[in-house]
């Protein structure tokens, strides 16, 4: 984060720059393959036939962490799998988006009870929540083209005094 | 109950002096818990007996004597017939000898017993926490254990819920 | 939120063999996250090299707590938890509930809903198998047969979306017959994937069935011998590979399968060739059922007409006050079960799906169990792997076919 720190603390206006860096960031964001439940056959689906997702530049959804920026927390997130899911989000290098996918990440879904977490923001932080049970393809893509506009609006400033 | 159930059924009577019930073409057997591992030797090596179908179990709190029901679920794939055997097991301090020496597939059911009910399974070889964490307190399927439910966020209540929420950190 | 533990050797001294202990044997970690474990499974592997000595399974990571929710919940509510059990298969889970809340309280199914029961559930049953055969495909790396099996399978999701409106999770089966009748679309939607799927079978079978590449990695794998899958009770494909004929559909015949006419496929060879083998036979008998039921299908009605557990249609509650107040105590308290309790059980994609359903005179069930196929289906994998290379066990935990849904519950 060296380059982009400096020339936010700087107080230099960097506007192409920006637009560059956040340009190249959306158009080749690699998932994280993180399905844990049903919602996991619905990412499927957006990534095969009919729904093709590599159009959006997420060719391939890397399994390993350490390569990843986008998290999308697919699935009921249980107790004993909570802090697998920190553990494996601190251990991707910034920048970082997280997704949570479904009505189960997004607030506990139709799982209400001692077992399960309501909601994975008790977890990680979350950026784009999507609705559904499961959401349908097209609503996931929706959901990342959500990320794509937030990503697009961010500049550097914000990592200066993130990280300060 | 089918008919050619109905020898099965009077012998295990005979041999164990159970009682049965039936429900819509189903036999439910009574045992107590010393004669279970005979009765399932008995029904696997000579009436053929060979799926154990389910394990499972029943609280009736707050009745406590018996509290929880032991259920055997026995299918039998050459004669097509299955039974139900129930062990009735007192409240305090549960125990049920292990089936692991008649069917392989007791092992991880017994682990589940014991996780979910808190129902002791003497000689298991493994008696490990199943589907909870290890260090989980408590027995999530008992009657006594609560729901742990989380009232649900309207909009009159959103800032209060919201405030109390464990929201996690960067 | 518990930390994360620090695992030693200590507690798994009973599972592992005396090597693990001197450290002659290596200790893996097959973690929850991982891409060829079909979901949140770990694997703790004992090594020497790359053969496998010991593997211990290690579940619990989805685990939801449907069993404790469903008692919170009446009758008609509780089948939306259902759906989300084996997610593969989850017109079948519903039917499996349905079944067994049908024969609780004794309600009679009329024959229209039993046809459209059959066909749904079997079109499901394929749709589960293309699931398994792409994602096995995409785990021995022929990823096309990924995209191949997602194309049919979204041909039967919009089959599914015009009956009921829900790709997936539908609960479009109820007491007493299905929610209500199927569009006019219907029957020329099933007929069309009837008429083009025999030749897609015969494509997925020329890509995969003779390669010497596919062939090499799945013969002779994973042998699974009669007596050791009866004892740990594994059910469904995987038994029927070891050589004994045991489908819940012919033996004990339920929503009318005695009147269709299909084979059930058997191989005696017990390994991974033979469990892929006998599910490409199954997904042909499966379009034949579907074709049987469509071409049978009787006109009637499609919901029960006892009006103590079925809600009276709409029509008819403007006009009679007796159809209002069933309706409103229906919605609002549940209809009473009788304080018994039954099992029955099902055949789905993966084994025998029983549920146990006990009663207690109120309209909340008292204790609901589901004897789900894939727990004890993983129980063997213990037994099956020892000897075999790292490579060999994804091809093996492919072919048992878990969902971990159904596992965890």
């Amino acid at each position: 984060m060296g380059v982009e720190q400096k020339l936010g603390n700087m107080g230099v206006v960097t506007t192409t720059l920006e637009g560059m860096v956040n340009w190249s960031r959306t158009n080749a964001m690699w998932p994280m393959l993180f399905g844990l439940a049903c919602c996991a056959i619905e990412m499927m689906s957006a990534q095969a036939s009919d729904y093709d997702m590599s159009r959006f530049g997420m060719e391939l959804m890397r399994a390993s962490p350490r390569q990843s920026d986008l998290m999308i927390v697919a699935g009921r997130v249980s107790k004993k799998m909570g802090p697998v899911l920190r553990r494996l989000y601190d251990q991707m290098p910034e920048p970082k988006w997280v997704i949570a996918m479904g009505d189960c990440a997004s607030c506990g879904g139709v799982f209400n009870n001692y077992a399960i977490y309501q909601g994975v923001d008790e977890v990680v932080p979350v950026d784009v929540y999507v609705a559904g049970c499961p959401p349908r393809p097209e609503a996931l893509i929706h959901g990342v083209m959500t990320v794509y506009e937030k990503v697009k609006g961010e500049s550097f400033k914000q990592y200066a005094e993130k990280y300060k | 109950m089918d008919k050619k159930l109905e020898p099965i059924v009077k012998a295990v009577q005979d041999k164990f002096s159970a009682t049965y019930e039936e429900f819509r073409d189903e036999v439910h057997l009574f045992l107590k818990p010393e004669q279970i591992i005979e009765a399932l030797f008995l029904l696997r090596d000579e009436y053929n007996f060979e799926l154990l179908s389910a394990l499972t179990a029943t609280d009736y709190w707050p009745q406590t004597t018996p509290r929880f029901h032991v259920i055997y679920q026995l299918t039998s794939l050459e004669k097509n017939l299955s039974v139900q055997i129930r062990v009735p097991v007192n409240g305090d301090s549960p125990k049920v000898p292990t089936a692991t020496g008649v069917y392989g597939v007791a092992n991880w059911r017994e682990r589940e017993l014991l996780d979910m009910f808190g129902i002791e399974v003497e000689g298991h070889p493994d008696p490990r926490r199943i589907l909870m964490p290890e260090d989980h307190e408590g027995h999530p399927l008992r009657k006594d254990y609560p729901l742990g439910y989380e009232e649900p966020q309207f909009t009159f209540n959103f800032d209060e819920i919201d405030l109390r929420k464990p929201y996690a950190k960067e | 939120m518990s930390q994360i533990e620090e695992v030693s050797i200590e507690k798994f001294k009973h599972l592992v063999s005396e090597r693990a202990l001197t450290g002659e044997t290596m200790l893996l970690n097959m973690g929850p996250q991982h891409p060829s474990t079909h979901g949140v499974l770990r694997l703790l592997l004992e090594l020497d090299g790359e053969i496998i000595v010991n593997c211990i399974p290690d579940i619990g990571y989805l685990h939801t707590g449907i069993e404790k929710n469903m008692e919170a919940k009446t009758y008609q509510k509780a089948e939306v938890m259902t759906d989300r059990l084996d997610y593969m298969n989850t017109m079948g889970n519903n039917l499996a509930y349905v079944i067994a809340v049908e024969k609780l309280v004794d309600l009679d199914v009329p024959a229209r809903a039993q046809g459209l029961r059959v066909i749904l559930t079997e079109l499901q049953r394929i749709a589960s198998h293309l699931v398994w055969l792409g994602t096995s495909g995409l785990d021995l790396a022929a990823m096309s047969m990924f995209l191949y099996c997602f194309r049919e399978r979204e041909q039967i999701l919009d089959i599914f979306e015009l009956v009921s409106g829900q790709r997936m999770m539908t609960t479009y089966f109820r007491p007493g017959g299905v929610w209500r009748d199927v569009p006019v679309e219907f029957e020329k939607a099933v007929r069309d994937f009837i008429k083009i799927f025999p030749k897609r079978i015969d494509e997925y079978e020329a890509l995969l069935t003779k390669n010497p590449l596919f062939v090499d990695r799945m013969v002779n794998i994973g042998y699974l011998s009669k007596e050791v899958a009866l004892q740990y009770g594994v059910t469904g494909p995987s038994l029927r590979a070891s050589g004994v004929d045991w489908d819940l559909r012919k033996v004990r015949p339920y929503s009318g399968y005695e009147q269709y006419d299909f084979n059930v496929p058997t191989r005696t060879e017990g390994d991974t060739y033979a469990r892929y083998l006998v599910r490409i036979d199954e997904l042909r008998e499966s379009l034949k059922i579907v074709e049987q039921a469509l071409n049978k299908l009787p006109l009637g009605p499609v919901r029960s007409g006892n009006r103590k557990f079925v809600t009276p249609p709409r029509s008819e509650i403007g006009v009679s006050m007796e159809s209002l107040i069933h309706h409103f105590k229906l919605w609002t308290e549940g209809f009473p079960a009788p304080k018994a309790s039954i099992y029955s059980a099902v055949e789905s994609p993966r084994g025998e799906l029983g549920l146990m359903l006990e009663g207690d005179g109120g309209p909340k069930p008292f204790r609901v169990h589901l004897r789900t196929p894939s727990f004890d289906n993983l129980a063997v994998l213990s037994q099956i792997v020892k000897g075999c290379l790292v490579a060999d066990l994804v091809a093996i935990l492919a072919s048992i076919d878990i969902v971990l849904g159904d596992i965890d519950r």
